[in-house]
């Protein structure tokens, strides 16, 4: 296992710049600004998830058995990145290959479910532009989707840097970001089929 | 092969029009004197600027020291720089509303037509806000705050590069405006449904809402880097109550910043998918609701007032307790009212549509906690003066600044209690009373403060200090000028007058509005007064050099470094042992004291990603605004690659050697000593 070659560190200096610390207590207040940016979008469904304008409403659109798998399979996914997490911790490189793997095939799983559902929806003529109901709905699972997107992008470039670099300490930090992230994605999920889902169609 | 290329060509010529969205050649106003006239002048100083620098080959050095540069301070003046820039962009369309109100009487139309002076007051606004207060502050943070804590940068330096240039590339989205297409006729705050696309089919609210969403963006980034730099970067032995207080405010400003930019962020959105995908989130058909817009928009809107200030009252901190000679007055009620200050601004947001038609319940919550926000503003007042009782004071240009804030904006807080009073807000509900009392409290209290700060940190970021009889001159001519443009306004609000208004026919209203323009016309004095400053200063900038790298006698760390500071800010990381950190030194002789050995310091590398992430931003802007998908996908793309080979690149620093260190530190202890052999004055005593 190769370590990051850092130039000799002053022996005085107290802290090192962009320390793996600073960074991910970054990444946390990252996180809390995006937990703003969703509880917007859950308030402004909160106000127009009933202005269904005359077209259908969330009794007639969502099927709870699909939206379940698709939790299952992003909860999933979120469990088996700890399996990278610990990896990283521990030092296996097979362990991190192996959660990494799994949770973006897991996590690609839940995108194409959701992708799937969004056009069923846009080919039955329900899309965003139907009613403000249809508009909030496709908007705050929209948001989360694309967030999982990126997040797919960015374990991508993670399998990759675990393949190339090894697990340096800048890798290992950035697994730990990633992770974080991932996890902070379920959670809103979680919300999401709580709040948009299960009370709507219950 | 003949028929393929004739029977392509028009299908090419129809391609290039796709290619290039709405965008043609009529969208330039050509037939607009006044327009093209701003037009022709920005290009035209832009050209002066480009070609003076190839002129003297100062690209390199641009590129090196300041482009690609992620140093905080340089950083920190570009904002500054780009703060100026914008704020005589917003000075010109003021000038332009108050000439425009000074003609339009009786049954004449003025030299404006209603669709370009809808523009100007909207551009005026956005301007004023996103792209001159917050360039300023945060320009005044990145100079001051790693300093004054002790740190040799922010937490994030590269991500404090990427903030400024998507700052930049939002401002020049508002520039580009000028000569392509039009700017939002909607007012800063955008109100849907005014601004959906049914009613605004133009291009200015597209415009307005990346520039927006570009610039939020980056101050989104800035306050989570300013918020770890604050809470994990001060040196030892600073704890929280040890701190600066302009670095609290910027803390508390930070805190306001990464609470409320998300919403704005987030409103913005919905705004964008009602225009470009027919959604219904604020639309008056389909189930939409416009109410929700404004809420949404002064949840952000209304702490923005208090993020914009309350770095402002950090500055007056300052200056007041510096050139009192003592230490700033109730140093913990100060604190803890800046708190009280940001948790309350989050209670307020309804003041500004009393009249929407909440139940009395709601409007008068939301009255109270408006008017509880002067009591800890009013301990902040108490607390400057106070600190001023009995002191030594210097009147120096900072001082002139503080005590014309003191005087002015205590009477703009006062027509601000008036203002939340919810039966006295519906009478003046959309007058120009309204404009008066936040310009009241914007100019006397956010610029004032900047202007302050300005010339209070001027010396320490370029090494020596601003002319004084031309920034007393400035003073004078702000203050007067601010009075006779907005005292005049709170009157018409009394006589009914609205705000925005294109022309009228009420003459009782005209001589009031030519005595506010008359007033404008000593600002622009003022602001002509600051340019001549600038010019005067560094041009005798030998005389003025300060050498110490304290010129005030100051009592905050950041004076305890040459000015301007040397890469790394402090060879030694400096040990707190209370308030007032550097007078503490002073007083027991550790100041300037010499080190025998220096270490190696890590700094971050230049990087050309920040520069780049800038650009494509503004592709993305430009063409989301134009429709050019292209553009705004390459742009969107460009930056996930930028950002993804950034995130594998892990060479982001490089190393100051030791002796490089000891080179500049053993040269700034000789030029101290031989300025108190020479008994030159070390300007303490001014």
């Amino acid at each position: 296992m190769n370590t990051i070659t850092a130039p000799a560190r002053p022996a005085e200096a107290p802290f090192h710049y962009d320390s793996a610390a600073n960074r991910e207590f970054g990444f946390w207040l990252y996180i809390m600004s995006d937990l703003i940016l969703f509880a917007v979008l859950f308030a402004t469904f909160a106000v127009l998830g009933r202005a269904y304008a005359g077209g259908p409403g969330a009794r007639q659109l969502f099927s709870l058995p699909y939206v379940f798998a698709e939790t299952i399979l992003l909860v999933l996914s979120s469990a088996v990145y700890g399996i990278a997490s610990s990896g990283a911790r521990t030092n296996r490189i097979f362990a991190v290959m192996a959660g990494l793997g799994l949770a973006f095939l897991l996590g690609l799983g839940f995108i194409f479910m959701e992708t799937k559902e969004f056009y069923q929806l846009i080919v039955d003529g329900n899309g965003p532009a139907r009613s403000a109901f249809l508009s909030a709905y496709f908007t705050i699972v929209g948001t989360h989707g694309v967030h999982v997107l990126l997040g797919l992008i960015f374990m991508a470039v993670m399998i990759g840097q675990v393949l190339a670099k090894g697990l340096t300490a800048m890798v290992a930090s950035r697994l730990k970001r990633l992770g974080m992230f991932w996890h902070f994605l379920d959670i809103v999920w979680i919300g999401i089929f709580s709040f948009v889902y299960l009370i709507q169609v219950i | 092969m003949v028929r393929h290329i004739t029977g392509g060509a028009p299908f090419r010529l129809g391609r290039t029009i796709d290619m290039l969205g709405k965008l043609t050649l009529s969208v330039i106003p050509f037939h607009s004197i006044i327009v093209m006239g701003a037009v022709g002048g920005s290009i035209l100083a832009g050209l002066i600027i480009l070609g003076l620098i190839t002129y003297y080959r100062k690209w390199p050095y641009l590129w090196r020291e300041w482009i690609t540069t992620c140093d905080h301070k340089r950083i920190g003046m570009m904002y500054v720089i780009l703060a100026l820039i914008m704020l005589v962009r917003g000075l010109s369309d003021a000038i332009m509303m108050r000439l425009q109100q000074a003609i339009a009487a009786g049954g004449s139309m003025g030299y404006l037509s209603p669709d370009h002076f809808n523009q100007v007051f909207s551009a005026h606004g956005s301007i004023m806000i996103v792209f001159m207060a917050m360039p300023f502050l945060v320009g005044l943070m990145n100079i001051v705050v790693p300093p004054q804590i002790g740190s040799r940068d922010v937490a994030f330096p590269f991500m404090n590069a990427v903030s400024f240039w998507l700052t930049a590339a939002g401002a020049m989205l508002v520039m580009a405006s000028l000569g392509i297409g039009e700017f939002s006729k909607a007012g800063w705050s955008g109100y849907a449904s005014l601004t959906e696309k049914q009613f605004s089919p133009d291009t200015g609210v597209d415009y307005w809402i990346w520039a927006f969403q570009i610039a939020g963006a980056g101050s989104t980034l800035s306050s989570v880097n300013f918020l770890a730099t604050i809470f994990k970067m001060r040196a030892p032995g600073m704890t929280f109550m040890r701190m600066p207080m302009f670095t609290w405010t910027s803390l508390f400003t930070s805190v306001l910043m990464v609470f409320a930019f998300p919403v704005l962020t987030a409103t913005l959105f919905l705004l964008t998918l009602d225009r470009y995908l027919d959604m219904h989130f604020f639309s008056n058909d389909l189930g939409g609701n416009m109410m929700m817009y404004v809420n949404l928009f002064w949840t952000w809107g209304h702490p923005e007032v208090y993020i914009v200030v309350l770095p402002a009252f950090g500055v007056f901190s300052e200056v007041v307790s510096t050139f009192s000679g003592k230490r700033l007055f109730g140093y913990r009620s100060m604190v803890y009212a800046t708190a009280a200050i940001t948790v309350l601004s989050f209670a307020v947001w309804l003041h500004h549509f009393f009249t929407m038609g909440a139940s009395p319940p709601v409007n008068i919550f939301f009255g109270i906690a408006t008017m509880l926000i002067s009591i800890p503003t009013g301990v902040k007042i108490y607390n400057w003066l106070f600190t001023m009782y009995r002191g030594r004071i210097r009147f120096t240009t900072p001082t002139y600044w503080t005590v014309g804030f003191l005087m002015t904006f205590s009477i703009g807080g006062m027509s601000g209690v008036l203002l939340a009073s919810p039966p006295a807000n519906y009478v003046v509900h959309n007058s120009l009373f309204v404009i008066a009392h936040f310009h009241n409290v914007l100019i006397a209290g956010t610029l004032f403060g900047f202007f302050a700060g300005y010339s209070y940190w001027f010396p320490k970021a370029t090494g020596f200090t601003l002319d004084e009889k031309w920034g007393k001159l400035a003073f004078w001519c702000w203050l007067s000028g601010f009075y006779m443009a907005f005292i005049p306004l709170y009157v018409l609000g009394f006589m009914g007058m609205p705000r925005r208004m294109h022309h009228f026919t009420n003459a009782a209203w005209h001589p009031w509005l030519i005595v506010a323009a008359l007033g404008t016309a000593v600002i622009v004095a003022g602001v002509l007064c600051l340019a001549v400053q600038l010019v005067v200063s560094i041009r005798n900038r030998e005389i003025n050099k300060d050498i110490t790298g304290d010129p005030w006698d100051g009592r905050t760390l950041e004076w305890s470094v040459s000015s301007p500071p040397p890469e790394y800010n402090f060879a030694h990381i400096p040990v707190v042992n209370g308030l007032d950190a550097f007078t503490d030194m002073k007083e027991s002789g550790a100041a300037y004291a010499e080190h025998e050995r220096y270490f190696d310091i890590l700094l971050p590398a230049n990087s050309a990603s920040g520069p780049l992430i800038g650009l494509l931003a503004f592709m993305l802007g430009f063409g989301m605004t134009w429709y050019i998908w292209w553009l705004a996908i390459a742009g969107a793309l460009g930056i996930i690659i930028t950002m993804i080979m950034r995130m594998s690149n892990d060479n982001t620093e490089r190393v100051i050697t030791a002796n490089e260190v000891g080179t500049i530190e053993r040269k700034r202890h000789e030029m101290i000593s031989s300025a108190l052999n020479n008994e030159q004055p070390l300007r303490t005593l001014l």
